[in-house]
């Protein structure tokens, strides 16, 4: 397929410290705020997902911007009727977290358990960064998942989102560590 | 099945740019296509659905000399920025969403955390959005932005610069990049541009275009910008070419 791709891509570049003006649905003022927003609707079971992205001191970045991109509550990434796609700032609030409502993906395949794809950006990253996020109490379609079964425990355990029921339902905390012992696994897509 | 092309995008680590230093990941990219390898039925959601045309920005939006006026124009060179969205074939890819946002004219940003002692403009705020049209092409009216301060070196500068973010497709062409003007002397001192590989670094500097230029209005530059992800088969390949095809025609 190499040699279908006559044109090479236009590099990446950080996104940088003032990225809110332009893709954030909350910071922007004068009706320019992003059509993109940190809320995904549809069928199914809502679900809040926060978290901090950690440095290689552990300390959170206040810079970052996170997207995501899911399947359905049935499993379909190509439903028109359904928008998989958002982004959150952890500059929004004071705990550097950043934060979404959904609802809950369903398994795609059976070789596959329920996962939301998470792209990262922030001020010092030069290069987007892809991951993916699953869940912690989805342990039986876990083990059987074709991406996660191919890792060690410790890697394994850098993508699961721990569930917890809030007072405003079932949600989720998933912390994304860029460097360190327990460094989240990274993908090339 | 391809990974991230480290020979046109800047590496998650160089050491000239401070802040990439604790930011960057250091254990090696698993290349999740591998792990689907063996399940070659399955399509990866990364690879799946569609972006395109699913967001859409207002009328207004892409031009930023008009967008944030309060009573007056902006301070500042008028120039328009226009080019193609083209995907790793060449060919356009329409519905894509173009997000920008600057500094104004004297380097500042309408942002709370910049800090920079230059005037904000109040008929400014520096942030636009269109959809690339059915040939691929965009078009946004701004005012040139100029260099400013950061504290990443002793005077260290940030060249002329516009910030650029694409959606469109499916997620793996997904791009956060940055335009910057030719001839920018700056250009060579700066660390987040020379983190760029050696030979992918033109292709982030607009030209001077005549044809894009308005007479006795505004200095055109021209921009293409190509985003990954021609990596369909099958039948959707055959779908997104026969439709681009059209596009290219009509
Ligand atoms: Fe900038």
């Amino acid at each position: 397929m190499q040699n279908h791709k006559k044109y090479p891509p236009t590099p990446s570049q950080t996104v940088g410290p003032f990225f809110t003006i332009g893709l954030s649905s909350t910071d922007a003022a004068g009706g320019l705020a992003s059509p993109v927003t940190n809320e995904i609707a549809g069928e199914g079971e809502e679900i809040r997902i926060r978290g901090r992205v950690l440095d290689g001191n552990g300390d959170p970045v206040p810079d970052a911007m996170i997207e995501i991109w899911q399947a359905d509550s049935k499993g379909s990434f190509t439903n028109c009727e359904f928008m998989g796609f958002a982004r959150s700032e952890t500059g929004a609030g004071p705990d550097h977290c950043f934060q979404f409502k959904t609802i809950k993906p369903a398994a795609a395949s059976n070789l596959e358990a329920p996962y939301i794809s998470v792209i990262v950006y922030m001020r010092g990253l030069l290069t987007q960064a892809y991951t993916r996020l699953y869940f912690s109490d989805e342990a039986e379609a876990n083990s059987k998942d074709i991406v996660l079964s191919q890792l060690s425990e410790a890697r394994r355990n850098t993508l699961l989102a721990k569930s917890q029921q809030a007072a405003d339902g079932l949600s989720y905390e998933f912390d994304i560590r860029m460097q360190g012992d327990r460094e989240t696994v990274f993908f090339s897509v | 099945m391809t990974s991230i092309d480290w020979s046109q995008h800047p590496p998650f680590i160089y050491p000239d740019y401070k802040s990439s230093v604790l930011r960057g990941p250091t254990q090696s990219m698993l290349d999740i296509g591998a792990l689907y390898a063996k399940a070659s039925a399955i399509r990866m959601g990364e690879l799946s659905g569609s972006l395109t045309d699913r967001f859409v920005p207002g009328e207004a939006d892409h031009d930023l000399i008009r967008n944030a006026q309060q009573g007056g124009a902006p301070l500042g060179e008028r120039i328009v920025v226009s080019g193609r969205v083209l995907n790793q074939q060449g060919k356009p890819v329409p519905g894509v969403l173009i997000e920008i946002w600057q500094a104004n004219s004297c380097g500042r940003y309408a942002h709370k955390v910049d800090q920079h002692d230059a005037p904000l403009d109040p008929n400014f705020r520096g942030v636009g959005r269109c959809l690339s049209d059915r040939d691929g092409s965009y078009r946004f009216y701004t005012i040139k932005p100029a260099a400013y301060p950061w504290k990443n070196h002793p005077n260290a500068w940030r060249p002329q610069h516009i910030h650029f973010s694409l959606i469109g497709q499916s997620i793996d062409s997904r791009l956060v990049t940055q335009m910057y003007f030719p001839g920018d002397p700056l250009l060579g001192f700066d660390p987040i541009f020379n983190a760029t590989p050696g030979s992918a670094q033109e292709r982030l500097i607009a030209t001077l275009d005549l044809g894009i230029t308005e007479a006795d209005f505004a200095l055109g530059y021209h921009f293409d910008i190509v985003i990954a992800g021609c990596r369909a088969t099958g039948q959707e390949e055959k779908t997104a070419e026969s439709r681009t095809a059209t596009n290219a025609e009509s």
